[in-house]
Parts: C-alpha cells; sequence; structure tokens
C-alpha cells in the first residue's frame, strides 16, 4: 500500500465538561486517505466525525495518536500547521456563519491568498485579482467578478457554500475536508454542489474527505466510507461494500431508515447515542443492538462479549472491516 | 475559461474603496431615519461650529479679565446674556467655554477609548493568566467611584487642561473595555474567525481582520455616549473647582457663579445659561449615540 | 380528493399571504387549496421561499402583522382569519396546534419541562385541579415516549429529539383535533428522525387527530403521508397519493427533488449526483410565466408567457405544467 496522502493513527481526543468528566470524542480511530481519494466518514451527531475532521487539519490537537501527512507527523507549530494549511484545506459546517459578514466576497477568496503570499510565488504571474477569480470560476460562480463586491448577506446558501469552497480552492490544496457540505442547502441544488467535489477530483486530482449524517451523499460521490459512533470507526470499506452489504448492526439500522432503502427492514433504534462521557463498556453499541436485544447474539454465544469484551481499533486499509464480535463469529 | 463578462477588471484597492463608500452611504441611510438622531446631529453640528468659528463669534479680548467692559454682574440688556463677575459678556463666555467643554470631552473620551479598545480585545481574546489579570484590572477600575478617584488624581497632577484630559480618560476607560470584551467573547467563536485560522492566520491577523471590524460599530456608538459623559465629568471637575483656573468653561462657569453667590443674587443668567449648554450638548451626543447603536445593532442581530 | 364524508378538519381555499415590506408588496403565498380530514395525514413539501411555513403560520393566525391574508383558513368549519377574537382562544391548542421548526428555541430556557407542557392545559381548563393537570402532563409524557420524571428537568438537559417529543406533547396537551407540524424532523439525526416519525404515525392512529406536516424532505413525506402537496414559489404544483407522488412524480420539480436523494444500491446513483441548476426562486423577483421554467429541464417559450394552471392530468393528480399535460 502506498503511503496514504494524510492518516490518522490511534487518535484520542477528550474534552473535560463542566462537570468535570472527561467526554471521549474520539477513542482511538485510524483512518487514512489516499491521493485523489473520496472518503466520507459518516456518523449521526456524538459520534465524533466533526472532531476528527478538526484534528485532520489540526484545529484539535489529540490527547493521544498521531496525523500524519504523507508519512510524517503534524507539526502544531505556527509554521507547521500553515505548511499544512496550504496543502489540506477545509469548509467548515455553518456556511453561512464561515463568512465575515463585513467582508466581500473578493475578500473572503482573497484572504488565504494574502496570508500565504500566492501571487508573489504564481509561476504564471498572475495578480491577486485573476486567482481570485479563477477560484470563483472553478467553483461555478461564474462570471466571477459580478461577484466581488456582494456581501454574504446578499448571496442564497448554495452561493455562499461556493463561495467558501472557492476560497480554500484559491490555496490549490490537494485534500479538501467538507463538513455537511449540504445539509443545510435545499435538497435542489444538492446535487450540484455535490458534483462539484467531483469535479474537483477529477479535473485537479484533489482528494476530498467528506463528514456527514447523508449515506445517500456517500453513495453519490465516495470511494470509501467510515462508518462512526461514540468516537470510534465501527465499519469501513470501499462505499460498495459497506452500503450494499452492511456488516454491523449499527449500520445495519441506520441505512434501514433511510427512506430510499428498499433491501432492508427498517430497524428504529430506541434512545439516542450515548454521553460520550459515559461510554458503554464492552461494545459501545451493545446497548442499543438489535441483534443482542432480540437473542441473536446470544445464540451465537456472543453475548458475553458484547457486553464486556471491548473491540480493537479497525486498522485503516481498504479492506471491509467490521467491528462486531458477532459478525467476527459468524465470519471467522 | 470563464467568459468574458463586461465588468472592468477590478484592483484590490478599489474594492476596499468601493465597499468603504457603499458602507458609508447605507450607514447614513439608515441613520437618516431617526429622527432623534438627526436632531441631535444637529445640535451637535451647531455646537461644533460655535467652537469652531469662537473667535469669529466672540471677540478674544472679550474674556480677558483685565479688558472687561461691561458692570459687574449686569442683567441681560446691553449685553445679550448680562455680564459676570468681572464684566465679562456671558455670551462670549459661553463661545469660549464650548472650546474647552467638547475639547475636553472628545479628546478625553480617544484616550479612554484607545485604552478600553486595547484592553478589551486583549483581555477577551486571548486566554490564560494575562487575559484574566487584565479582566480584574478592568473590573478594578469600574467599581472604584469616580468623583473620588478624579479628585485624587487631579489634585495629585495639578490644575491644567492636559491634566484634566488624562484624569478624564483614565478613569473611564473601564466600561468601554467591558463592551468590548463582551463582544470580542462573542466574535471570537464564531466560525469566520475560525475559518481565518483555517486558511492560516495568525492571531493577530484573526484579531485586527476579523474581530475588531465587528466589534468597532458597536464601540463607535459607546463612544459618542462616552463624550456626553465625558464633558459631564469635566464639568463636575471645574464646579469643584479642579478645572484649569485659566481657562473659561461652562464648568468653570458654574463654579464662578457659585461663588459668587449668584442663586441668591438672583443672577440666573450667570447660571442658567452654561447648565444649558451642557445639557444640551449631553443631550446631542447621547441622541446621536443612540440612534448609531440602533442603526449598527440591527445589522449585528440579523447574522 | 377521497372525499370523507365528514367535514375537513382543515379547509383552505384560495389563501394567499402577502407580506408589506419596505421594496413593496411580496407575495410568499399565491393562491392555495388544502383540506385534511380526521385520521389524515397530509404532507406539504416544498424548500426555502416557497411559502409554506408562512402558510402554516396562517392556521392559528400567528402570521406576522405585516402580511395581508386573502381566501379561506377553515379551521373546524370556521375562518381564522375572521372570526372573533374570543372564538380564535377557543380554538388554538383545543381545536388546532401547532409543533413548531427548531424546538431549542420555542422552549422556555428557565422553566421545567412539566410546566411548560401544563401551561396550555391551565389556560383551556382554568378549573381542573392542580393532581389533575400534574396527571394529564404526566400522560402526555407516556404518549410521546418520555420517562414521566423528565417533567422535572430543564430544557437544556434534554437531547434534540427528546425536545421535540416534548413539543409534540404541548401540541397534544389540550386533545386538539387537527396538528400542524413544522419541519418536526429537521436538524434531528436520521435515527431519530425515524423515531419521531414512528411517534407521530402511532399517535395519528391512536387519536385519531388529522396531521398537516410541512417539510422539505419528500422522503420522510413519502413514508408517514397519506396525501402530498409540493409547493414552489408560493403555489402548489403537484399533489397526489403520497406514494404516487414519490415513486412516479409528474412535475419536473417534484422529479428533481425526489430525485436529489438517490437509491442506496442503485448503481447508476453512483458518481451521478443529481441537482437542479440556479436557486430556489425570491418571491422578491419572480419570473412572469412559470416561476420554475429558469430552472426546468423540459422549459419551451411557451412556459414564460403564463403560469400554468393546475390540472388533473391524472384522475386525483393535478399537475400545474403544461409540458405534463402532453405526455
Amino acid at each position: 500500500m502506498t503511503t496514504p496522502f494524510l492518516e490518522a493513527r490511534g487518535l484520542e481526543v477528550e474534552f473535560l465538561t463542566r462537570t468535570g468528566h472527561a467526554a471521549r470524542a474520539l477513542d482511538g480511530v485510524h483512518v487514512s486517505v489516499q491521493r485523489g481519494e473520496i472518503l466520507a466518514i459518516v456518523g449521526e451527531s456524538g459520534s465524533g466525525k466533526t472532531t476528527l475532521a478538526r484534528t485532520l487539519i489540526g484545529l484539535q490537537r489529540p490527547t493521544a495518536g498521531q496525523v500524519l501527512l504523507e508519512g510524517a507527523p503534524l507539526s502544531y507549530s505556527q509554521k507547521g500547521l500553515r505548511a499544512l494549511r496550504s496543502r489540506v484545506q477545509m469548509v467548515l459546517q455553518d456556511a453561512a456563519g464561515s463568512l465575515n459578514p463585513r467582508q466581500t466576497v473578493y475578500e473572503s477568496v482573497a484572504e488565504g491568498i494574502r496570508l500565504h503570499g500566492r501571487v508573489a510565488s504564481d509561476p504564471d504571474g498572475r495578480s491577486e485579482a485573476d486567482l481570485v477569480a479563477a477560484a470563483l470560476a472553478e467553483a461555478g460562480l461564474r462570471p466571477p467578478e459580478r461577484l466581488f463586491l456582494r456581501y454574504p448577506h446578499e448571496l442564497s446558501g448554495g452561493q455562499k457554500q461556493r463561495v467558501l469552497i472557492a476560497g480554500a480552492l484559491a490555496l490549490r490544496p490537494e485534500l479538501i475536508l467538507a463538513d455537511e457540505p449540504v445539509s443545510s442547502l435545499d435538497a435542489s441544488i444538492r446535487g450540484e454542489i455535490l458534483a462539484l467535489l467531483l469535479k474537483l477530483r477529477q479535473d485537479l486530482g484533489m482528494g476530498v474527505v467528506v463528514v456527514t449524517h447523508d449515506l445517500g451523499l456517500a453513495w453519490n460521490i465516495a470511494d470509501r466510507i467510515a462508518v462512526m459512533y461514540l468516537g470510534r470507526v465501527v465499519e469501513c470499506g470501499t462505499t460498495e461494500e459497506v452500503l450494499s452489504r452492511p456488516r454491523h448492526p449499527y449500520t445495519q439500522a441506520l441505512l434501514s431508515v433511510v427512506p430510499e432503502i428498499d433491501f432492508l427492514e427498517p430497524v428504529v433504534l430506541t434512545g439516542e447515542i450515548p454521553d460520550p462521557s459515559r461510554i458503554p463498556g464492552g461494545c459501545r453499541f451493545h446497548p442499543r443492538c438489535p441483534q443482542l436485544v432480540e437473542g441473536i447474539a446470544a445464540e451465537a454465544g456472543v453475548a458475553d462479549a458484547c457486553r464486556r469484551t471491548s473491540l480493537p481499533v479497525l486498522p485503516a486499509d481498504g479492506d471491509h472491516r467490521v467491528a462486531c464480535h458477532l459478525d467476527a463469529a459468524r465470519v471467522g | 475559461m470563464s467568459a468574458t463578462s463586461e465588468a472592468p477588471r477590478v484592483t484590490p484597492r478599489q474594492v476596499t474603496r468601493q465597499r468603504r463608500i457603499m458602507g458609508a452611504k447605507r450607514t447614513w441611510a439608515s441613520f437618516r431615519r431617526h429622527r432623534s438622531g438627526l436632531f441631535g446631529l444637529g445640535l451637535l453640528t451647531f455646537f461644533l461650529l460655535v467652537a469652531i468659528f469662537a473667535p469669529l463669534l466672540a471677540d478674544p479680548e472679550s474674556i480677558e479679565v483685565t479688558k472687561a467692559t461691561g458692570g459687574v454682574l449686569e442683567s441681560p440688556g446691553d449685553y445679550l446674556l448680562g455680564t459676570d463677575e468681572n464684566g465679562r459678556s456671558i455670551v462670549a463666555l459661553l463661545v469660549w467655554g464650548s472650546r474647552i467643554s467638547l475639547f475636553v470631552g472628545i479628546l478625553a473620551t480617544l484616550i479612554s477609548m484607545v485604552i478600553g479598545t486595547l484592553v478589551g480585545l486583549a483581555s477577551g481574546f486571548f486566554e490564560g493568566w494575562p487575559a484574566r489579570i487584565l479582566y480584574r484590572f478592568t473590573e478594578w477600575f469600574l467599581v472604584i467611584p469616580f468623583v473620588p478617584l478624579a479628585i485624587v488624581l487631579a489634585t495629585v497632577l495639578g490644575r491644567s487642561l492636559v491634566n484634566i484630559v488624562i484624569v478624564i480618560g483614565i478613569t473611564g476607560w473601564a466600561s468601554t473595555a467591558m463592551l468590548i470584551r463582551s463582544q470580542t467573547l462573542s466574535i471570537r467563536e464564531r466560525p469566520y474567525v475560525e475559518r481565518a485560522r483555517l486558511l492560516g492566520a495568525g492571531r493577530w491577523h484573526q484579531m485586527s481582520r476579523h474581530v475588531l471590524p465587528n466589534v468597532m460599530p458597536m464601540v463607535f456608538a459607546n463612544t459618542t455616549l462616552t463624550v456626553a459623559l465625558a464633558i459631564l465629568a469635566e464639568t463636575t471637575l471645574s464646579f469643584l473647582g479642579l478645572g484649569d483656573p485659566t481657562r473659561v468653561s461652562w464648568g468653570t462657569m458654574l463654579d464662578s457663579a457659585f461663588g459668587v453667590g449668584a442663586m441668591t443674587t438672583g443672577a440666573w443668567w450667570y447660571i442658567v445659561p452654561p447648565g444649558v449648554c451642557v445639557v444640551l450638548v449631553v443631550l446631542a451626543f447621547t441622541l446621536v449615540g443612540q440612534a448609531l447603536e440602533e442603526v449598527f445593532n440591527p445589522r449585528l442581530r440579523e447574522r | 380528493m377521497t372525499g370523507t364524508r365528514t367535514e375537513p378538519l382543515l379547509d383552505l381555499v384560495d389563501v394567499t399571504v402577502t407580506y408589506r415590506t419596505s421594496e413593496g408588496p411580496l407575495p410568499a403565498v399565491r393562491g392555495i387549496d388544502l383540506t385534511v380530514g380526521p385520521g389524515e395525514v397530509v404532507g406539504l413539501a416544498g424548500e426555502s421561499g416557497c411559502g409554506k411555513s408562512t402558510l402554516a403560520s396562517t392556521v392559528l393566525r400567528l402570521q406576522p402583522s405585516g402580511a395581508a391574508v386573502t381566501g379561506e383558513v377553515n379551521v373546524l368549519g370556521q375562518d381564522v382569519q375572521t372570526i372573533a377574537w374570543g372564538k380564535l382562544r377557543a380554538l388554538r391548542w383545543a381545536g388546532a396546534s401547532i409543533v413548531f421548526q427548531g424546538a431549542l428555541h420555542s422552549l422556555n430556557p428557565v422553566q421545567r419541562i412539566g410546566a411548560q407542557i401544563a401551561e396550555p392545559i391551565r389556560v383551556h381548563e382554568p378549573d381542573l385541579a392542580k393532581d389533575a393537570v400534574a396527571r394529564r402532563v404526566e400522560e402526555l409524557l407516556e404518549q410521546v415516549g418520555l420517562a414521566t420524571s423528565r417533567k422535572r428537568s430543564y430544557p437544556h438537559q434534554l437531547s434534540g429529539g427528546q425536545r421535540q417529543r416534548v413539543m409534540i406533547a404541548m401540541a397534544l396537551a389540550c386533545r386538539p383535533q387537527l396538528v400542524v407540524a413544522d419541519e418536526p424532523t429537521t436538524a434531528l439525526d436520521v435515527m431519530v428522525q425515524a423515531q419521531i416519525l414512528d411517534l407521530l404515525r402511532d399517535l395519528v392512529r391512536e387519536l385519531g387527530v388529522g396531521l398537516l406536516i410541512i417539510s422539505h424532505d419528500l422522503s420522510v413525506l413519502a413514508d408517514l403521508c397519506d396525501r402530498v402537496a409540493v409547493m414552489y414559489a408560493g403555489r402548489v404544483v403537484e399533489s397526489g397519493r403520497a406514494e404516487q407522488v414519490f415513486t412516479d412524480p409528474l412535475h419536473p420539480y417534484t422529479r428533481a427533488l425526489s430525485g436529489a436523494f438517490p437509491r442506496i444500491g442503485d448503481p447508476a446513483a453512483r458518481y451521478a449526483p443529481a441537482g437542479l441548476a440556479g436557486d430556489p426562486p425570491d418571491p422578491r423577483e419572480l419570473p412572469p410565466g412559470c416561476s420554475f421554467e429558469p430552472r426546468c429541464p423540459l422549459a419551451v417559450p411557451e412556459c414564460a408567457e403564463a403560469e400554468p394552471p393546475l390540472v388533473e392530468v391524472r384522475p386525483g393528480r393535478p399537475v400545474a405544467c403544461i409540458r405534463v399535460g402532453e405526455r
């Protein structure tokens, strides 16, 4: 396997809650992205997916584990982070709030260019305005000059999202992390933004890591998918594999409630994701696992393991991996 | 490639300039809708013009004690508002006094605004003990009663115009600092500040390019109200006899009036005009400041 | 539609809502006809700016004061826009209630949940004894799947899904016959969304209420509703039985909406996200003819001339599109 472009090894991120308890947003995660690959990190709120994205780009320092860029661990110095961010960029979750309301579109997109001195280092000698126009055009906003002087509140949701993508593109990153890129947008423009991400991979060879709760999104654009629950990856593999033949009970349940699914009976889990400061012992999913509740795990003889034995962290290779005692018993 | 557009190529500087012009136009249009603010602005302009054109409105010599030409405490007759105990025209005193009152008010506010903004930004933006110390320092200053502190400082520094400005400036910065700190705290958490971080911005860039511009509108509105307070403060200090003895201000006029017993002798022309002037100027600044707050606040709220 | 003998709980007749703004009148809703019968679940689908939330607010005369409403908004036989204030108060909550969007902001953060649920009960039944009210609150909490001990909790102590359940409990407090749910599952996780939808389904079945659900998610509506109406730019562009509209959409907009979310497992959807160009229409700048024409893949010059009327191209399937009738 070639060295992945961006990799997370054994990442743990712990927060101290107001009550003094330790909440583990990430509890041991291996994840890797190859050059030009599109990876979807899927999970509900509380799964740790946003924390994972933020840790991958250095906004969050892990309490344990490492993030590696082309095999080299991240340096958290000002210089190191800046070097990282000229190669890896991120589009944050709140598109509307991510643009400074007092800056025009031009200034928002030019910010990165100015911070990294891209005008001086441009091989074709383009001016700042050229670079901004190019970035906006690449993000699908044409003609770009028309938007230079607009303010965020004059833009639609889709346009704001494109401006943010343009701002990230202006730095010519090799990988873009997108946190819920379309969930706050209307359904009818979802397709365009996703098509844009695919086009960026196609035309610029850019990799994309998409963090989302929307399995359909993963089906639309992702090569590989990692399903997260309560700070761990519980299933990962190629999108076709994981979404057509899910093996983890949580993945199966998640898929089953997607209205567009016809090959699975809806399994509505009871309760909600537990507090990350009180992660259940054994398999972290066991209190809500339908297989355990309905006795199927007991029949397979793994019920005790489900309750008591914790599972190892899944490796981040390309194979279809599952963190489940029942699955291990069936396969093994 | 991108379609050829009719829009001319725009340089970054043109962009910034255009943005500023459009922003100012919008602010003015919004301000214009507040009638009270316009009234206050009118009053303010009047007093500013009086202060600026003082030499044209009243002969500089007319306020010199040795050159006074009127009788002692004459009631209004030959002189529009009568004379003071030295025979100087009250109108002339008011006109020249406006310079001092406004000058002190504005300059002192500038000082307290600069100190307050720096301290507020720093204590709001940074983490750790330096920020905490600044915060405690601000709180401490806020709690100290103004008049006793001003009296002590003025007595220590001596009675001069500059010292009055300094005294008011360094006793008044704390409330500005608190306001800016709370604004900074909330803006610091906004996604666009984090985006700047993501793009590679250091702390200085985040503060100056993102936090400060979004804090400034509120500061601007608050400043106008602070000038009103500064003018009142100057009047108070002068009235208490701490003002510059060589200059005339509305406060010193009130002090002198009190000193010669104008109340008991019924020389209302000595007391009422300076008092009314102070009230009107303070009112003007307050109305403008309140209107500005309303102009800037809804925009902040709708985000 | 499928005529019920009983009078409909909600009967909207040519309702329009126009906002008075400083830039001129803004037509948010432009002529809607809709009915909801007892035990029926009707869905209203549409994206931002289509006017669905504005329409929901008219049901209990909660539209903003700058909004002018024409047409009839008949709730339980009375036009809420014109009836006397006293009758409106009696109708609000006891006749029809609303489950609002964004539960976190609709709940009072400094009041316990139990007290908030009890409030409408006490307003409508002031003579009810304290312990009777308390028992009703507990009954409601159980109905929505919350532990009765939760009545002592504050909103911030509950998760998003639990808060939404509280909103539903509040809406049912005075035993209304009609419930309007405005985006009840937006901003919730998929699993919690499924739970809430199941809950709504059960409640409709048990209590026989009429439910009007408003959502931008067509698939949510397809599962839960008997009938669905799709709104675009203030008008209904298609309606009919829910599964039919979802599996066999006729209007090009409905087709785009239902195709926006792919069928997982369908190889054709791999690396092929489907969507519409352009943005949802701005009510201030509506085109002269069909409001969907700028984004429509089937548009022809005639489309820009006049707004197409709703025509039943098949029995029970009114569609507002001149291209559909041709096929």
